[in-house]
């Protein structure tokens, strides 16, 4: 009996996105956005506000269908790789998709019956652990702060152990020690050969983080300065020449 | 359908509109109901247009969902409108009769009541595709299908509850003096119909054309 | 099967949960229930007595208006920590996901109704327990089919703009067979001289209804979700 399409686990180590565009009417979110991610490696997308960041995460994580170009994850479009594909990917939206409601211990118990993962609890004690989160784990994250939720929310995406990582704005609300640690968390993530990509205004955080950058202005990919200095200056260097690879 | 077929229908659809209030004069009266009884010949293929509209618009929202062929999406709405607007003949046309005839101008019957329904929730796909932002042609193709898989519901309920309204077995038992400009009325309508179908798919068509130069100048500009 | 069912059923709990902890949509829907109620019966009630089948229209309104806040609510619920992205992202069966909201949202419903019910009776002095296996079909029947839909609208809805007053807009023309019926067979039930057949035929109707409704919501709804 030949099984399901998508329902045989699919896996990939390369990440191409080919002249995609986004538009509806008139208005276009993205336009012939191009570029590529390997395994192993933390890409950073820089942008000001509107350049179409989260619609590029939300269509790498499948919640959007592009208009115009192609997706391939390894040789597969979205399509091809049906519902296994989704197991691989991870996405942190800017709203962290927590149920305020309920416990930490409980929205990483429904995260996990959700993905069918069958480790469930020990993987949920290191997500917590990891979280520092453990001895709060049955308190209603009604009463966490921000920093706290953003830190569940991470676990959260992670639990899953997705191939690839979307993350938007992952160091928003979050002190010093744990911005530490969430780098240490994505490095870990780059030497298990995760493809993670980040979306981010916090431009001297990200700075030694990322392993490169792609910078976005109204949609398109602009080309960033690659004269060296700091990831800050080679942005302001790109936004003022404005250069569209 | 392009620019010959639909001026060669325009022409053929409006000889028969001059042709049909003629036949419609010479046709014998109805024994009990007189002369209102004439407003039959409008009223009914106006009806029977609504329901072709729902239909093509149904049909065309399903491939729209789910092949995502845009061409669909196009005649969809173009037949929402005109279900809509032929919908609104109907319903006009309809009190008008009932009042002469039953004294009423609002029966309260099944059919009358449930082709309103159906009139609402073509309105409401329009309404839907007006004010529900980007990506709401798939939601009121959606719509579309549900409304048209509530059409059987209507006919049903000729059948089932006792109404004032004409049974439903009225057209296939009528005589021919009564038939023929009956039937000439249905043909005059549906060429009207496929007209105002074509045309406003053209239309629609336009726009998209439009969209996609905007979209091009767009890029002109800024590279 | 089995895959799908086990996440209709944790969507559902974790539905119950989260409703548990606040009780909100349980307290205000009811609330608004019977406030509708209260409404209908200074409209209907003439000279301290109650028109002659008022109370059967009353149920039916009251319900689909509470139903209509009520899974309006449920979603913006959703949308509001865009938990219901969260939930599209997960490898599962779409159709699960909305199977598991319809459930929660249907057994919502049913306790409403049960708190309807009684002030209508009260009310009303209405009698419409005669026939309880007949009126308790025709109630249940009745809510998964106005459920259903409604659901789905609810759904399609969440991320569209004027939300709020599209979802009655569009969800009274699709579900008004199911009121009609449903009045139509709570009058049989409760009327002076019963009519069984006819209850048992409006039954049948919502039946009906609810196959084609429910599965034609179950197969738009994994492309109607997908922008």
């Amino acid at each position: 009996m030949q099984p399901k399409p998508g329902s045989v686990p699919f896996d990939f180590d390369q990440l191409t996105v080919s002249d995609v565009s986004r538009f509806y009417g008139r208005r276009r979110a993205l336009s012939h956005v191009s570029m590529a991610l390997r395994a192993g490696e933390i890409v950073g997308l820089l942008g000001p506000n509107g350049a179409g960041k989260s619609t590029l995460l939300s269509l790498l994580a499948t919640l959007l269908v592009p208009s115009a170009g192609c997706v391939r994850y390894g040789d597969r479009t979205a399509r091809e790789a049906g519902a296994a594909l989704r197991a691989q990917v991870g996405f942190l939206s800017h709203e962290l998709q927590l149920y305020p409601e309920l416990t930490a211990r409980e929205n990483l118990e429904f995260s996990a019956g959700l993905y069918g993962l069958v480790d469930a609890s020990r993987r949920i004690g290191n997500a917590l652990e990891q979280a520092k989160l453990t001895n709060r784990a049955d308190e209603p994250i009604l009463s966490f702060s921000r920093g706290m939720r953003q830190r569940l929310a991470l676990e959260r995406v992670l639990l899953h152990t997705p191939r690839l990582v979307l993350l938007d704005e992952p160091f928003t609300g979050l002190d010093e020690s744990s911005s530490r640690s969430l780098t240490d968390r994505l490095h870990e993530l780059r030497d298990r050969c995760q493809l993670v990509l980040l979306a981010t205004h916090d431009l001297d955080t990200v700075d030694g983080v990322v392993d490169r950058a792609v910078m976005l202005r109204e949609g398109h990919v602009m080309q960033l300065d690659d004269s060296g200095g700091s990831l800050r200056e080679r942005y302001r260097e790109g936004l003022s020449r404005g250069r569209r690879i | 359908m392009n620019q010959r077929i639909l001026t060669g229908l325009l022409v053929v659809g409006a000889v028969m509109f001059v042709v049909a209030p003629v036949l419609i004069a010479l046709a014998p009266y109805e024994s009990t109901m007189g002369l209102v009884q004439k407003i039959f010949y409008f009223h009914v293929p106006v009806w029977f247009m609504m329901f072709l509209a729902v239909f093509i618009c149904g049909i065309a929202s399903g491939v729209y969902l789910f092949k995502e062929k845009p061409t669909a999406d196009r005649l969809a709405v173009s037949a929402a409108e005109l279900a809509v607007l032929f919908g609104l003949l109907g319903l006009t046309t309809g009190p008008l009769w009932a009042r002469v005839s039953w004294g009423l101008w609002w029966p309260w019957d099944a059919r009358t009541t449930l082709a309103l329904i159906l009139e609402m929730n073509f309105i409401a796909y329009l309404l839907l595709r007006k004010y529900g932002g980007p990506g709401s042609e798939k939601l009121a193709a959606g719509l579309a299908i549900f409304g048209m898989f509530n059409v059987p519901f209507v006919y049903v309920s000729v059948n089932v509850w006792r109404t004032l309204h004409p049974q439903t077995t009225v057209v296939p038992t009528l005589p021919l003096e009564m038939g023929a400009p009956f039937w000439f009325s249905v043909l005059a309508y549906l060429i009207l119909f496929l007209v105002m179908l074509g045309v406003r798919r053209r239309l629609e068509e336009q726009r998209a054309v439009i969209d996609r130069l905007h979209l091009s100048l767009e890029e002109g500009y800024s590279s | 099967m089995g895959e799908f069912f086990r996440v209709a059923w944790l969507v559902t709990c974790k539905d119950f949960r989260v409703e548990s902890r606040s009780r909100e949509m349980l307290y205000t829907t009811t609330f608004f229930a019977t406030s509708c109620v209260l409404v209908f019966s200074f409209a209907f009630v003439r000279g301290g007595q109650p028109i002659a089948g008022a109370e059967a229209g009353i149920v039916w309104v009251a319900l689909a208006y509470s139903g209509q806040l009520a899974l309006g609510r449920v979603f913006e619920r959703e949308l509001h920590h865009d938990a219901l992205r969260g939930l599209l992202l997960s490898p599962v069966d779409r159709a699960a996901i909305f199977v598991g909201k319809l459930l929660g949202i249907v057994f919502l419903m049913v306790i409403v109704e049960m708190v309807v019910v009684f002030f209508v009776s009260l009310f009303f002095s209405a009698t419409l327990f005669q026939y309880v296996p007949e009126f308790l079909a025709l109630m249940i029947t009745g809510t998964v089919g106005f459920a259903s839909v409604g659901a789905l609208f609810a759904a399609m809805l969440a991320r569209t703009q004027s939300r709020a007053v599209l979802l009655p807009v569009l969800l009274y023309p699709v579900t008004v067979p199911v009121l009609i019926a449903g009045v139509s067979g709570t009058v049989a039930l409760a009327q002076a001289d019963p009519n069984l057949d006819l209850a048992h035929f409006w039954i049948a109707l919502i039946v009906v209804f609810d196959v084609v409704f429910l599965t034609l919501s179950l197969w738009t709804f994994e492309p109607l979700m997908t922008e």
